[in-house]
């Protein structure tokens, strides 16, 4: 049971859902009413027509409600809780974003054996279902906490939320979130996060950051990835820049491969700057 | 489909308004949400009728206002148009931009009963 929101199921709270229960409300009202209505045509219920005499008691009558609300803006909380919790704790925490197959756990394995030697290091694994992330993670050595986000396409902010509460928090050092392999959905969902580190591999498409430009733009750093195969694929590394920086002039970028090591120390001295960051700045 | 999941927040949002404000039914969503926002608009919409079924907003009419993407173009210094991310300043030709509107996603006004 959450205690910030009172639902009761972390792994999916922002899915739909069939019910086959009753959910209590927070108030008291009846759900019957007394007052009759047409149901006239084959149409839906239809509480439109001659509000004025038939409204309930307590209920004004029709009538214009000006709000502005971001859409997102439960999401939005909780990332504000989160954010807050990392800037206590000196946390330096990281979405990691990327296609399916871009290599995202491969890097987070190979940097959590590089890291740990000078912070501690946590991992919250987002994946529609299995936990065999987590579990490689875990064999790195790690603490890892498994979201399984079911349909659903992204993480979002309650659900790292919820991974907070039983994951053990690296203070001072790094968390990396693993967003679900998608590279549309989670551009639009903060989840707290010091910024999102989208990650592209030479094997796919050196358009992408123009196909998908809200993940490039929503990152203040791409990793491109599996450079040692670029002797074998036909990746047009400029041209590939030169499309992430249209769509995020102020992107940075780092080439490397997670596999033989090439271009790490690069990605490991901004973590270290960037940690260095969030300690002084949150 | 994060469209899904942000109908959901809708949804959500129209619960707890109803709460506050003591309506129990919306008739029409005004919503602001700008061409360079991250929601595919006919999905969104398909997702909305899903999403609302059942609830308070069943049948709820959405009229969605579509702000214009604009920028800041550094080298021209001056607000441009800017239909899509990725796209060049229809002036000079680059790409050394920053977004000043159109990435709005904002409920704006309800009609209720």
């Amino acid at each position: 049971m959450c205690t910030v929101c009172g639902c009761g199921d972390p792994k999916s709270p922002a899915q739909p859902h069939d019910h086959d229960h009753d959910h209590d409300h927070g108030h008291d009202h009846s759900h019957g009413h007394e007052y009759g209505h047409g149901h006239g045509r084959g149409q839906k219920l239809d509480y439109g027509k001659g509000i004025a005499g038939a409204h309930v008691p307590g209920l004004s009558q029709a009538r214009i409600v000006q709000i502005e609300r971001n859409i997102l803006a439960e999401n939005d909380r909780y990332a504000a809780l989160n954010r807050q919790t990392f800037k206590e704790r000196g946390i330096l925490a990281l979405n990691l974003v990327s296609s399916p197959g871009a290599g995202k756990t491969t890097l987070l394995v190979r940097s959590i054996a590089d890291l740990t030697i000078r912070c501690s290091v946590a991992v919250v694994e987002g994946d529609q279902q299995t936990s065999l992330d987590a579990d490689r993670i875990r064999a790195a050595g790690v603490p890892a906490i498994q979201v399984n986000t079911g349909k659903g396409c992204h993480l979002d902010a309650h659900m790292v939320h919820h991974a907070m509460e039983t994951l053990a928090l690296p203070d001072k050092g790094v968390l990396f979130i693993e967003n679900v392999g998608n590279l549309v959905c989670p551009a639009a969902f903060d989840l707290g996060e010091a910024t999102k580190v989208a990650i592209l591999s030479v094997t796919e498409g050196e358009d992408k950051p123009l196909k998908y430009p809200d993940m490039f733009r929503a990152a203040r750093l791409m990793i491109l990835n599996k450079i040692d195969l670029l002797p074998h694929v036909p990746f047009d590394v400029a041209r590939c820049l030169d499309y992430a920086k249209r769509v995020n002039p102020e992107i940075g970028i780092i080439q490397l491969s997670a596999v033989t090591g090439e271009g790490l120390a690069a990605w490991y001295d901004w973590i270290d700057a960037n940690r260095t960051l969030a300690r002084i700045v949150g | 489909m994060h469209e899904m999941a942000l109908c959901e927040s809708v949804v959500r949002i129209l619960e707890e308004q109803a709460h506050e404000q003591g309506f129990a039914k919306v008739t029409v969503v005004r919503m602001a949400i700008g061409q360079l926002s991250q929601v595919e608009l006919e999905s969104f919409r398909f997702c909305f009728g899903a999403v609302a079924q059942g609830t308070l907003a069943a049948g709820a009419q959405l009229d969605i206002e579509t702000p214009d993407g604009k920028a800041w173009c550094l080298d021209c210094r001056r607000d441009i148009r800017l239909a899509r991310l990725g796209e060049a300043c229809p002036d000079c030709g680059g790409y050394a931009l920053q977004i000043t509107g159109g990435e709005e996603m904002r409920i704006t006004e309800l009609e209720v009963e």
